[in-house]
Parts: structure tokens; sequence; C-alpha cells
């Protein structure tokens, strides 16, 4: 069967991005709470902390270092797989990406030397900073990719002469409409996922009876995390969801599977939408709900796919995905605030709660790959959202050479996620440092009863 | 400043890659020497560029953001043309990438297999990247002339590699993997010059003007410097290698400043023979700049960040200066 290279160009970017972003959406909070560890030490002597640092910075390089290879090959891909893309909107897209490289990967890159293997060659207060550096470079590379996405997204500050974008106002660009839902909608993210994934690995570890007084310590921090979190980015989605209603309204009657403008639209919980009767088959509907949580309003009016004939996105992906994404939030919440509860109560949690945390680790990826599929999907069939379709800026490789890097890419990508998790069990299955400390208060108090 | 800028800019981008050779070449040589260390001499060898590799690669990555940003036309052309090599060379900086920490964090019964996607991953990335350069300076040329010469670029520069990998583990290490490093960097020193004098001679001849550039008067006399420094590092390397007590006392960066020299002339005789075109015969740097105000406004950004990044990485440098130690979290 011969694919046509456009599916394929698009098939091969999205195992990449979605490969890539497994990772900075561990790293972008994971710097973050690494750096919390280090001050809690500093401030507390609490040897506990910066046993958990240790452990955690381990998976943070080995996160980082898939992040930054995986990374790399979507800035080259860029080029190579969308010419058109840049030959076209090069003039905004290049500054914006130009400036990650500059302000975020040097700066991650070069003090990350220094917060791994620096810390007997440095002081204390140096490894701090170069551990802040760290983890502001990672959200600044943050800051400046969805500042791009968001621009692609809802583009604005920029005119167009002879089909080539030119920027007029950066600001306007940098700050378009979209992007600070967008951002802290992601930050958010990320935080979460590194919040489930600490409390995750942690509760294994404390099922496979490893764990230490610093296990607990971490366990704690990322369910209270996640506790906060939870409800502050189910806030922001629906702000978002808002601000993509009024510039995105083709993507949101995606998400909904909504056919037929409609007033008092209703929502559907689960079903089959089907593009081509333009119906969605067995679908369960809660009346009105659609309309109240899009417009915040009983009767508000939702506007149909039907309005957007042959420029909307497919239906059935952007549907599913959103509903994974919500249907994760929903467990997430319920999770951690159990968790909060019991911790908050009796000061740990029970075997139950154990066992839904491990089996919540990667929880964040899941919600973040769907979210992005939501917004990537939904954005098609644009590369720029109203202004250039994405099949006008495809290579025109021939479908063989897109096969062949894709199997080779997708089998990369699969025996690389397959070692990263066995090696993060691998890691979590060790005795964990912070048990030396018990050994250690135990047998203090063994000699004091001698005495 | 239409005219200023893509000449700043094409300066910029040959100043990262000009970087990416000289540090991730050290990085990509050392990698490709691995298999024929000892154990211990490995974990050695991989704690002399541990805190170092991810930054060296970033160069690659804003050389080719310059030429995205900078001549986004060009970098159509030439990452489409090239598209075969630089997914090979991705895969190849993705296993190299991934393998520092996988080795010693994936458990003892897969060291041997990380060690050996090292060595890969080093070795198939300086291949595709000499794949690569070979091809750009033949102008993209789709023939068999072309693929050719291509091919010979791909078997000789990892030589360049590895002599840089030598010249960096003179200077960070000691005892035997200090005099292996020697052994290695004589084996290396003729591919590493045969490498460099096809990439010299490929450019005339695939063209006539840049021949006539380089070799009518009064020109050839003002560009002498370029060859006759590199014949003289050549000589000295030659020298040097021969006696490693000179290297052992205190002359260990010898052989990586002598590299480094080498690297230097060799990037202002390429960009003498190209200037001003970016794809060679096929267009110039100024058809395929970015518009004006884009490049105004990364200009800022190249001009203050540029400076800082070279003045922290140098302080990263400082750190971890002397011989290496095994690399540890604590």
């Amino acid at each position: 069967m011969e694919l046509d290279p456009f599916v394929l160009a698009r098939i091969q970017f999205a195992a990449n991005i979605s490969f890539h972003i497994l990772f900075p959406s561990i790293t972008i909070g994971l710097a973050w709470v690494l750096l919390y560890f280090r001050v809690r030490f500093t401030l507390s002597k609490n040897q506990a902390w910066e046993y958990a640092y240790y452990f955690w910075v381990k998976i943070f390089a080995l996160t980082f270092a898939l992040g930054v290879v995986s990374g790399i090959t979507m800035s080259f891909q860029f080029g190579t797989n969308w010419p058109g893309f840049m030959e076209r909107a090069g003039n905004i897209a290049g500054p914006l990406l130009g400036y990650e490289v500059l302000t975020a990967f040097f700066l991650e890159a070069s003090f990350l030397g220094i917060m791994l293997f620096g810390k007997s060659r440095v002081s204390n207060r140096v490894h701090l900073i170069a551990t802040s550096i760290v983890a502001v470079g990672t959200s600044i590379s943050g800051f400046w990719i969805l500042a791009l996405n968001s621009w692609m997204q809802t583009p604005a500050g920029f005119s167009v002469e002879e089909g080539v974008f030119y920027a007029d106002d950066w600001l306007q660009i940098i700050f378009n409409p979209s992007f600070p839902y967008r951002f802290f909608h992601m930050m958010t993210a990320s935080f979460l996922t590194s919040a489930f994934l600490i409390a995750g690995v942690s509760a294994w570890r404390t099922r496979l009876g490893v764990d230490g007084p610093a296990t607990a310590m971490v366990m704690r921090t990322g369910v209270l995390m996640a506790a906060l979190l939870t409800p502050l980015q189910i806030f922001i989605g629906d702000q978002h969801g808002l601000n993509t209603l009024e510039h995105q309204p083709a993507k949101i009657a995606a998400m909904e599977a909504v056919w037929d403008t409609e007033r008092g639209a209703a929502f559907t919980l689960v079903g089959w939408p089907d593009e081509e009767t333009r119906t969605t088959r067995f679908a369960v509907r809660i009346p009105y709900a659609a309309s109240l949580i899009l417009t915040h309003s009983a009767d508000g009016e939702v506007q149909g796919l039907n309005e957007f004939t042959g420029e909307h996105p497919p239906v059935a992906p952007v549907f599913w995905a959103f509903r994974v994404m919500l249907g994760m939030g929903v467990l997430m919440l319920l999770v951690s605030w159990v968790g909060a509860w019991q911790f908050i109560r009796v000061g740990s949690v029970g075997g139950k709660m154990l066992f839904a945390l491990s089996a919540m680790t990667f929880s964040g990826w899941i919600a973040t790959l769907a979210g992005w599929y939501v917004t990537e999907i939904g954005r098609q069939p644009w590369i720029v959202y109203g202004l250039l379709s994405s099949a006008d800026v495809v290579a025109d490789h021939a479908s063989a050479t897109l096969e062949g890097t894709l199997f080779g890419y997708i089998g990369l990508y699969v025996f690389l996620l397959v070692s990263y998790i066995q090696a993060l069990r691998y890691l979590a299955s060790k005795p964990a440092q912070s048990l030396t400390l018990l050994h250690n208060y135990r047998g203090a108090a063994l000699a004091g009863e001698a005495r | 400043m239409e005219q200023f800028l893509p000449v700043f800019f094409v300066m910029a981008m040959g100043l990262a890659l000009l970087l990416y050779v000289i540090l991730d070449g050290f990085d990509l040589g050392v990698g490709i020497l691995l298999p024929l260390a000892s154990a211990t001499e490995k974990d050695t060898m991989i704690a002399a560029i541990g805190p170092f590799w991810d930054a060296n690669e970033t160069w690659i990555v804003l050389g080719v953001g310059i030429l995205l940003i900078a001549f986004p036309k060009a970098h159509g052309i030439i990452l489409t043309a090239l598209y075969i090599p630089v997914t090979i060379m991705l895969f190849g900086l993705i296993l190299r990438g991934v393998a520092f920490d996988f080795r010693v964090k994936a458990g003892d019964a897969r060291k041997q297999l990380w060690n050996r996607a090292f060595f890969g991953g080093s070795l198939v990335a300086a291949m595709a990247q000499g794949w690569m350069l070979g091809a750009y300076i033949t102008g993209l040329q789709e023939n068999l002339t072309g693929y050719l010469f291509a091919a010979l670029i791909a078997l000789t520069l990892p030589a360049l590699y590895v002599m840089l990998g030598c010249g960096w583990l003179l200077i960070k290490t000691e005892g035997e993997l200090f005099d292996k490093a020697v052994r290695w960097g004589r084996v290396a020193l003729l591919p590493m010059a045969v490498a460099l004098l096809l990439v010299s001679i490929a450019t005339p001849i695939v063209s006539s003007e840049i021949a006539a550039r380089w070799f009518s008067l009064p020109s050839a006399i003002g560009l002498l410097p370029i060859p006759v420094s590199c014949a003289l590092a050549y000589v000295g390397l030659h020298w040097v290698l021969r006696r490693p007590d000179v290297l052992r006392t205190r002359y260990s960066c010898l052989v990586y400043a002598a590299l480094v020299l080498i690297c230097l002339m060799a990037a202002l005789g390429l960009a003498y023979s190209i200037y001003p075109d970016i794809i060679i015969g096929r267009m110039n740097l100024y058809q395929a700049a970015a518009a004006t105000d884009s490049l105004q406004f990364i200009f800022y950004g190249v001009a203050i960040t540029l400076p800082v990044i070279l003045l922290y990485s140098a302080f990263v440098f400082r750190v971890f200066r002397g011989k290496a130690t095994d690399l540890s979290y604590e």
C-alpha cells in the first residue's frame, strides 16, 4: 500500500513530537521539585532531603538526556518535513525558535553539568544557583516554544505579502491571544506530571519495601502538589476552553462533536462521531451541559461542525483525546485529594492508596499527550490557523523514504521508551539511600537504651 | 542593515558550526575510541566528557537554528537534500546522548549494550556529518561524483574527531589511558590529513570560480598563511605525538590546541571559498536571507546572549578543569 507522503510526514512529525513531549513534561516540573529538595535541605539540614535530591537527580538527568536528543530531532524536522512552513512563516517562527536556543538551551545544557557533577567542585551556594538556572532554563524553553505554538493556533501581530508572513509587532506575536492559557496549562501539566511521577515511584518503592524516610517525604510532596495543582489545572483548562471557543470554534465543535449550531447544546459523554453521516452514534448525552461548560450559560450558542465543512479537523480523534484528558483529570483529582486527606489526617497513606498512586505514575503523560492531540489535531487542516494549510508546506519526499525513516524512528523510540521505564524500575527497586538514616537512628536509639 | 545582517548571521552560523566541530568533535571522537579501552578506562573516558557534551551538542542546534532563522530558503533546500544523512545523524546523536545515562543507570547487565550504543551512535553521527559536509561542499549534486565524494568524506572525517578525542583525553587523563591516547593519535593523524586535503581540493574542482579565487595572484599570497599554518600544525602534531614526555609534563593541551588551529584555518578557507554563496553556485546569502525586521529582532538576541553564552561556557569548563575524576552526583 502506498501511503500519501503528506500523511507519512505528519505521522512522522507526530511520532517525534509525542515522544519528545514525554520528557520535557517531566523535567520542567521536576527541575523545580529538585530545587525545592535542595532548598529544604539547605534550610533544615535534614539529610533525608539531600537523599531525595540524589535519587531524583539521577532520574532527572536520564529524562533530560532523552528530552535533549529528541528535541534536536525536532529542530531538524522543521526543515526536513515542513520546508514550506519555514519558507512562508520563517520570519516569525525562526526568531522565536532562535530565542529558545539562545536563552534556554545553552543555559540548561551548560549549568546542567554543574548541577549534576559539580557538587564537589563548587560551593553549596553556586550549586544552588546552578540548579535554579537549570530550572529557570527549562521554563524559558517552554515559554518560547509555546509562544510559537500558540501563534500558529491564534496568529497575531503579522502581515502577509505574496504568501509570506512578516512580523509587525513582536509583543503581539509572543503574547498572542491563546498564549497565556496554553503556557500556564502546559506548565501546570508538567508540574502535575512530575508530581504523579514522584508520588507514584515512591509508592511503588514503599510497596516493594525498599523505601526509606526520604521516600515518604517525596511521596507526600508529590501528593500535596497534585492535590493543589489538579483543581488549578481544571480551572486553567476551562479558561483555555473559553478562549478556544472564541478563536477556534471548529476545534471546540470537534471536541464536543456538535454537528449543528445550537443553543443549550448537550454534552456527549461518550459516543462515536461519524463524519460520513455527520452524526454521533451511540451517544450518551447530558442535556445543556456543553453550553454550560463552554459558554458558562445553559442556553449559550455552540457553533456546529457543519458550519466549517471541509475546514474542520477530523472529529473522532479530537473528541476522544479530549475525553481521555478529562477522564485523567478527574482521576487525578480523586486520587490526589484522597491521598492528601490521608497524609494530613493520618500522616501516611494506606495500602490501596499506595496501589492507586503507583498505578497513576505516568498519568501525567497520558493527560499531556491527550491534551496535545486535542489542540494539534484540532488545528488541522491548518498549520497556521485559518491562513496556511499543512498540505501546502510539506516536503516532497518519496513515500518509500518517509516509510523507511518512520519505521526507524518508531523502532528507536519504542526501544528507548522501554529502556527508560526499565531503568526507572531498576533505580527504584534498589534500597533507598535514606535507609542509612534509619539504621543510624536505630543504632543511636539502641545505644541510648544501653546507656 | 540590509547588507550587514546577512553577513553577520552567516558569521555567527560559521562560528557556531566551528565550535560544534571542535567541541562535540572531541565527544564523538572519545565515543569512537571507546571500544579500544578497558572497562575502567571507559568510565574515565566518559567522565572526561560527561559534564560538557550536552552544551557542546547545542552548538549544532544553534548553527542549524541560524540557518533556519536567517536563511529559511536555503535551510529548506539543504535539509531536504540531506534528508537521509540528517536522519541517520540524528539516530546516531540520539543513541550517543542517551547512552551516557543508560550505561550507568540501566544495571550492569546492560552496560555492555549501552557502551556499544555509545560507540555506534558516535561513529554513525560522525560519518553522517562527513557525508553532509561532502555533499554540501560539492554543491548538493545528486549524481555519482557527488555521492562518491560525500562517501569519501564520510569515511575520513571521523579521523578528525578521533584526533580531537585524543587531544581531549591527553588533557583530561593520565597513566595508561594517556599512553593509549598518544598511540591512537599517531594512528589517526594521517587519515585526518587526507580528509582535510580532500575537503580542500574539492571546492576548486567543483567550481572554477572558487579555483580562480584561490590560485590567482595576488590573493594566493594573502591566503598562504592558511595552508602554511595547517602544514606547520601537522608537522608539530607528528613531532609531539612521538615525544609523549613533552605532553605529559606540562603541555598536555598542545595536541588539542594544534587541532583547534587546523579547524579554524579550515573554516576560514572554506568560508573564503564559498562566500557570498550559501548553496554553492545556486543561491547567495542575500537571496536566502529572511526579512530584515525579523533579522533585526534576533540580531539583538544574538549580540547580547552569544557573549554571555561564551562566558558561562568558559566558567563551566573552568569548574571542571584538570584531570577527570569519577562522575558523581554527590
